[in-house]
C-alpha cells in the first residue's frame, strides 16, 4: 500500500507464533553455528546467509566497491564463467540471490532435496572463487552505473538520498551502497578482490535454513559452503552512527504536479527500555496502515494522500523514527501541518484504551503470520541473528508488548516525539511551505 | 492422463501416499454454493495462518466509455462501510486482529483479500460476505475518496513517465479493446465519476453468482464449506450481473511507432508489443508456448536468447520479454531494452531485430529448453511454500474463465511445450504485423528544473504487459 513502510522491514522481527516453532540451535563440525527449523513436507530447503557490516564495510574512497562485487558473484567461479555458472544453477532448478545493504550481504538460496549437494557446490564456488572476469566487470558496472543515474531522476531516491545524507555524517549510513557514479567508475578488479575479503568471512556470518533438512545434513552442508572462506575478514565491523539531524524543512526542486515527502527524527534503539512502548505508540500515530491517526486525518478525513505511515527504522548501527508520504503540489503544506500536529498532540493525553488494546491484538497477533513458508521462516531467523536477538526471544517478546501501558506509551511519545526535532525532506513544487537550515 | 507424466519422482511419491486425490493437486479442493459462489479451498497446515480472497469476474475493462475508474473507484468505496460496519472499520478490524488486508483491482477483476490467524477466519468471512450485500456508502466519504484515487493516480502514474507513456502505448495498441483504457482511469473521467455511478456498478455487478472465493491455509476443506454455506450462502445471485462481452479487436495491419521526451526519464527505453492470444479453458497450449518463449527469450540476464545476442556482446544494459495469458481477452506480448552506453538507438533496435529473426531462422536451443523445463518442475515444488502465492493463482485464473483443471493443468502444459510449438509462437508475435515499437527517451532538463542527469543515464525496461496492471487500494 506504502511504498515507505517497506523500508521498516527490520522493525519487530519477534513475538511468539501461536503454534510454536521449534527452532534448534546447532554447530557445524566445522565450528559453524547456524538455526534450523525442519519440515519435511515439502521436498526443498531454504538456506539464508547473511554477513554482518554489509556495504558498510566499504573501503575509504571505494563506496559501491561491495555492491558491485555482491553483483558479480552470480558472473562466474571457478572454471565457470557467468554463461557456464549460471546454466549449471537453471539445470539444478536452484536458485541463488545474493544482495547487499547497509548491514548485511544476503544470500538467500533454494534447492531442491534431489539435488542438494551439487546446489551447495556451486553456492560454494561463488563465494570462495568469484573470477571478476574483466566483461563480466565491465557489463555489471555499466548496469550498476545506469542504476545510480535512474535513481537520480526517482523523486523517492532523490528524498531518501537526501535524509540519509543530513542523518549520518561521515557513516557509511549517509550515502547509497550503489556509490557514486564517479567512485563505481574508478573501481578495479583489485578493489573488487579487496571488497569480498573485507565481508565474506566466517567470523561475521549468520546462518539459518528452514525445510526439508535435518541437523546434521544441515552441519555438513554449511561446511561444505562456507568452509573455504577465510577465517576472518579484513575490516573491522562497522561502529555506530551518529545521529546528525535537525529539525526543519528542506525542499529539493523537481517538476512533478506531486511532492514526495520523507520525515525523521531521532528513533531508539531495542535495547532501551521504552522500545516496546515506542513500538506500540508508532502502530497507534502512523505505522498502522489504515487505522492508524495520521492516515485517518490526512487520508481519510481530508483525502490528501493516497498513504502516509510511520515506523521506528533500526538498523545495526543507528536509527531513527521516520515516515513518508506523497501529497498534491497545494495541498502538501496542509497534510505536513497534520503530521506536525499529530506528533506534538500524541503525547499530550493517554491514548485510548481502544487504541492500545487494538495496537497490542495487531502487533502480537500479526507476528506468526509472518512463518509461513521455508524462505520466509530462514529469512527471519538469519535476521534475528544479525540483530543480536536470542532465538528465545521469539518466547519474551509478545509479553513486553503486553506490559505497555497507556503511561508508558504517553511517556515514551514526551521523552521523544517533538514535531520541532523532525526534518523534514520535500521533493517537489510544494506551495505555501518554505525551507529552513 | 498426462499429469503423471511430468511429474518428478519425489512428487510421484507424493502422489501416491494419497492415491484418493489423482484427480486434484493435495490439499485443493473445489466447490460451487446454490447461489453461484465458487469456491476454491487450498490446504497448507504448516503455519496458522488463513488468507481469504474474494476476486468479482468484473474490472475496468467492463466500464462504460465516459466512466473509466469507476471499477477502481469502487473498490476503495467498498472500504467504507455497511448496515454492520461504519467507515474503514473493516480494515480497522482486521488489524485489531492481527491481521492485514487489501484489494486491488485490474482490466478483468477487482479482489479483496485478508491474510490473519487461522481462527479469526469466520470474522473476515463474515465482514467480507457483509459488504457483497450491504455497502452503504456515506455522503461524507464519497468525495474525499475521490481526491484518494486522484492523489493515487498522481503517485502512480503522473509522477512517472514510464507510467503515463505505458497508458498511452496501450492506447495505441488497441484500436477498439477496452484494455486501451487506464485501470485508474483518465484524470478528467475520474473527476467527474459520482456516488451514484458507483452504488449503480456495484449494484449491477457485485454478486455472489459472478465471485470466486478463496480460502487457503490452516482450514480444512470441510470447514472452509461450512463457513461458506453460513456466510455467503445466504446471499442472492442477481440477473444480468455477468459481464457483457466487450468490442474486439478488429485485425491489426499496421505497425506503429511512437515517441515521448521526458526530462525525467534517465535513459532511453525501448518496448515493442503485439497483440497476442490468451490462455482460454481447455485450450492452453499456445499460450504456454508463448510463455516458454518469454523464458527462452530473455528469462535469464546470462542464458537467454537476447542476454547472450545483446547483453554479453555489449549492445544492451537489459532486455525482457513479457508476457501473461490470465486475460479474459486477448493480451500483448513485450519485448523491451535498454541500449548500452555508446550504442546508438537505431543500432540497438537493429541488433534486437537481428536476435529476432536469427532465432525466427534457427528456433530454440535443445539443452536451453531442457533446463527452462526443469526450472518450470522445480516451480511447481517451490510454488507450494506460499498459500497466498497459490491463491492468487486459482483466483486470477477463475476469475478470467479458466477452470480449477485448467489452474491444475497449467505447470503440465507447461512441461509439455515442444520446439516446434515455440516456433509456431515465435511467428506469431515476431512476425506479426500490428505492433507497436515505442521509445522513451531522456531530454535535457531545462535550465529551471532539479539538477538531473545529462543523457546518458538509465533505466529499467518498463513493464510491457498491456493487460496486467493493477491498482491497489
Amino acid at each position: 500500500m506504502i511504498r515507505a513502510l517497506a523500508t521498516f522491514a527490520f522493525v519487530a522481527l519477534a513475538a511468539l507464533p501461536a503454534r510454536a516453532i521449534d527452532i534448534q540451535q546447532i554447530t557445524s563440525p566445522g565450528g559453524i553455528k547456524a538455526w534450523l527449523v525442519e519440515d519435511h513436507s515439502i521436498p526443498f530447503t531454504a538456506l539464508s546467509l547473511m554477513f554482518k557490516g554489509g556495504a558498510s564495510l566499504d573501503a575509504p574512497e571505494k563506496r559501491g566497491a561491495i555492491n558491485l562485487m555482491t553483483a558479480l558473484l552470480e558472473e562466474g567461479s571457478g572454471q565457470m564463467d557467468s554463461v557456464q555458472y549460471a546454466e549449471a544453477i537453471e539445470a539444478l532448478g536452484a536458485s541463488n540471490r545474493f544482495d547487499v545493504s547497509d548491514d548485511a550481504l544476503v544470500v538467500s538460496s533454494r534447492a531442491l532435496t534431489e539435488n542438494r549437494d551439487e546446489a551447495a557446490e556451486l553456492l560454494r564456488q561463488a563465494l570462495a572463487e568469484p573470477r571478476f572476469d574483466a566483461d563480466a566487470v565491465e557489463r555489471v558496472r555499466a548496469q550498476v552505473q545506469s542504476v545510480i543515474m535512474s535513481e537520480a531522476t526517482d523523486p523517492n531516491s532523490i528524498a531518501s538520498k537526501e535524509m540519509a545524507k543530513l542523518s549520518w555524517g561521515d557513516h557509511p549510513y549517509a550515502t547509497s551502497v550503489n556509490g557514486t557514479a564517479e567512485s563505481v567508475a574508478a573501481l578495479t578488479r583489485d578493489d573488487l578482490i579487496d571488497a569480498k575479503n573485507r565481508v565474506l568471512a566466517r567470523d561475521r556470518v549468520v546462518v539459518a535454513a528452514a525445510g526439508d533438512i535435518n541437523a546434521e545434513d544441515l552441519g555438513k552442508l554449511i561446511d561444505k559452503i562456507l568452509g573455504d572462506l577465510p577465517e576472518t575478514g579484513t575490516a573491522p565491523l562497522p561502529e555506530k552512527a551518529q545521529l546528525k539531524l535537525t529539525g526543519g524543512v528542506t525542499v529539493l526542486d523537481w517538476d512533478s504536479p506531486q511532492t514526495v515527502v520523507s520525515f525523521a527524527q531521532p528513533g531508539l534503539p531495542m535495547s532501551d527500555p521504552d522500545y516496546f512502548a515506542a513500538f506500540v505508540a508508532d502502530h497507534i500515530l502512523g505505522g498502522g496502515g489504515f487505522s492508524s491517526r495520521l492516515m485517518d486525518q490526512i487520508r481519510e478525513k481530508r483525502g490528501l494522500t493516497y498513504g502516509v505511515g510511520t515506523g521506528l527504522s533500526n538498523g545495526v548501527y543507528g536509527e531513527t523514527w521516520a515516515g513518508g508520504m506523497a501529497s498534491a503540489n497545494e495541498k502538501v503544506a496542509e497534510a505536513v501541518g497534520l503530521i506536525r500536529q499529530e506528533w506534538d498532540r500524541f503525547g499530550e493525553t493517554l491514548v485510548t484504551e481502544k487504541e492500545l488494546t487494538d495496537a497490542k491484538t495487531y502487533l502480537t497477533g500479526e507476528y506468526p503470520l509472518r512463518f509461513n513458508g521455508n524462505g520466509k521462516i530462514a529469512g527471519i531467523l538469519a535476521g534475528m541473528q544479525l540483530i543480536g536477538l536470542p532465538a528465545d526471544y521469539v518466547n519474551t517478546r509478545n509479553a513486553q508488548i503486553e506490559k505497555v501501558s497507556a503511561e508508558d506509551v504517553q511517556r515514551v511519545a514526551r521523552r521523544l516525539l517533538d514535531s520541532n526535532q523532525i526534518r523534514f525532506v520535500l521533493v517537489g513544487r510544494p506551495q505555501g511551505i518554505q525551507a529552513s537550515n | 492422463m498426462t499429469i503423471l507424466k511430468r511429474l518428478s519422482p519425489l512428487a510421484l511419491a507424493l502422489l501416491a501416499a494419497t492415491p484418493a486425490l489423482a484427480e486434484m493437486p493435495k490439499g485443493i479442493s473445489h466447490f460451487k454454493l446454490d447461489n453461484g459462489l465458487e469456491a476454491v479451498v487450498i490446504e497448507d497446515h504448516r503455519a496458522p495462518v488463513v488468507v481469504q480472497m474474494l476476486w468479482y469476474k468484473i474490472g475496468s475493462a467492463d466500464e462504460q466509455p465516459g466512466k473509466s475508474g469507476i471499477a477502481h473507484y469502487l473498490e476503495h468505496l467498498m472500504f467504507k462501510g455497511t448496515d454492520k460496519l461504519g467507515p474503514g472499520e473493516l480494515s480497522k478490524t482486521v488489524t485489531a486482529n492481527g491481521g492485514m488486508d487489501n484489494a486491488f483491482t485490474s482490466y478483468d477483476y477487482t479482489a479483496y483479500f485478508q491474510r490473519i490467524a487461522a481462527d479469526r477466519l469466520p470474522l473476515v468471512m463474515e465482514m467480507e460476505s457483509d459488504r457483497m450485500a450491504n455497502l452503504k456508502i456515506g455522503e461524507d466519504d464519497w468525495k474525499a475518496e475521490r481526491q484518494v484515487v486522484l492523489e493515487e493516480r498522481s503517485q502512480r502514474t503522473d509522477s512517472d513517465p514510464g507510467a503515463q507513456f505505458g497508458e498511452e502505448r496501450s492506447a495505441v495498441q488497441f484500436y477498439n479493446h477496452p484494455y486501451r483504457r487506464p485501470v485508474i482511469g483518465w484524470r478528467q473521467e475520474m473527476e467527474g465519476l459520482t456516488r451514484d455511478d458507483a452504488v449503480a456498478w456495484y449494484d449491477a455487478h457485485y454478486a455472489p453468482n459472478d465471485a470466486v472465493l478463496i480460502i487457503a491455509g490452516d482450514v480444512t476443506a470441510e470447514k472452509a464449506k461450512e463457513l461458506a454455506e453460513k456466510y455467503y450462502g445466504p446471499i442472492a445471485p442477481k440477473a444480468d450481473s455477468t459481464r457483457k462481452p466487450r468490442p474486439q479487436e478488429p485485425e491489426q495491419r499496421a505497425d506503429r511507432r511512437m515517441e515521448r521526451s521526458d526530462p525525467r526519464v534517465p535513459q532511453p527505453v525501448l518496448i515493442r508489443t503485439v497483440l497476442a492470444p490468451e490462455r482460454n479453458a481447455s485450450d492452453q497450449k499456445q499460450a504456454a508456448a508463448l510463455s516458454v518463449l518469454a523464458e527462452l527469450l530473455a528469462g535469464s540476464a546470462q542464458t537467454s536468447v537476447l542476454a547472450r545476442d545483446l547483453v554479453l556482446t555489449g549492445k544492451a544494459l537489459y532486455v525482457d520479454a513479457s508476457y501473461d495469458g490470465l486475460t479474459v481477452d486477448p493480451t500483448t506480448f513485450g519485448i523491451s531494452l535498454v541500449p548500452a552506453p555508446g550504442t546508438s538507438n537505431a543500432d540497438a533496435e537493429a541488433a534486437l531485430d537481428a536476435a529476432l529473426a536469427k532465432f525466427l531462422q534457427d528456433g530454440p536451443d535443445a539443452a536451453q529448453l531442457e533446463r527452462v523445463k526443469t526450472q518450470i518442475r522445480a516451480s511447481r515444488i517451490y510454488a507450494q511454500d506460499s498459500a497466498h502465492g497459490r491463491a492468487y493463482d486459482y483466483g486470477q485464473g477463475l476469475s478470467v474463465g479458466l477452470t480449477v483443471e485448467d489452474v491444475n493443468d497449467w505447470p503440465d502444459v507447461l512441461g509439455a511445450v515442444t520446439a516446434e510449438d515455440i516456433r509456431e509462437a515465435a511467428k506469431l508475435v515476431l512476425e506479426s504485423r500490428g505492433s507497436v515499437t515505442a521509445w522513451l527517451l531522456p531530454e535535457a532538463a531545462p535550465a529551471n528544473a532539479a539538477p538531473g542527469p545529462a543523457a546518458e543515464a538509465a533505466a529499467q525496461p518498463v513493464p510491457t504487459d498491456a493487460a496486467n496492471t493493477e491498482v491497489v487500494q
